[in-house]
């Protein structure tokens, strides 16, 4: 069932290059893990859009073998002056 | 007829979306979450006094099923508002500590 915080984080700069990806393990259990991600393709979307983008990126990951994945997304600072 | 969800599911679901303007999909009931996430988007409802309604997935597979579907968003809690989608507790959490989650309840809570 779990997931290694690598294997999330591979998945996720995969399908969204520029991504910088922090992942936490919440619990310590492999299964609870929080990601923050930065990209500027979430440009022009809605926070709803962007956590799709990194569920997709996950393929259907999240809701099933990762229970738990507590997800925040971000333009780089650079791209919010803008 | 496979687990996947059949039409019948999304009707039911779209009629419980249009039919509350604070609807909540949840695992288990406001006083008994079954989940941290649910029980999570449930603090950030009480906390800002929202009047709302629940449905417990785990009651009905078809509507635990459908509700990713109706959607396209992968997990439980759900938060739909005027029959729009919000989003999971995640999001719930930032719009709270922003203050648009308050202004986006505003005309409902009560």
């Amino acid at each position: 069932m779990a997931m290694a915080a690598g294997e999330i984080e591979q998945l996720i700069k995969a399908a969204i290059p520029d991504a910088e990806v922090t992942i936490t393990d919440l619990a310590g259990d492999g299964d609870h893990y929080a990601a923050r991600v930065v990209s500027r393709s979430f440009a022009g979307l809605n926070r709803i859009k962007q956590h799709q983008l990194v569920y997709a990126a996950l393929g259907g990951r999240v809701g099933g073998e990762l229970h738990a994945l507590q997800l925040q997304t971000a333009l780089p600072e650079t791209e919010k002056a803008k | 007829m496979t687990d996947a969800a059949t039409p019948d599911a999304q009707t039911r679901i779209a009629d419980i979306v249009k039919g509350h303007d604070i609807v909540l999909f949840m695992k288990g009931t406001a006083l008994f979450p079954q989940c941290g996430f649910s029980s999570r988007a449930i603090a950030i409802l009480d906390r800002l006094g929202a009047n709302y309604e629940t449905v417990d997935v785990l009651q009905d597979p078809e509507i635990r099923q459908g509700i990713k579907e109706y959607s396209d968003w992968p997990t439980v809690p759900q938060l739909y508002v005027r029959g729009e989608f919000v989003g999971g507790s995640d999001i719930m959490m930032e719009m709270f500590e922003s203050g648009e989650l308050q202004q986006l309840l505003g005309a409902d809570a009560g």
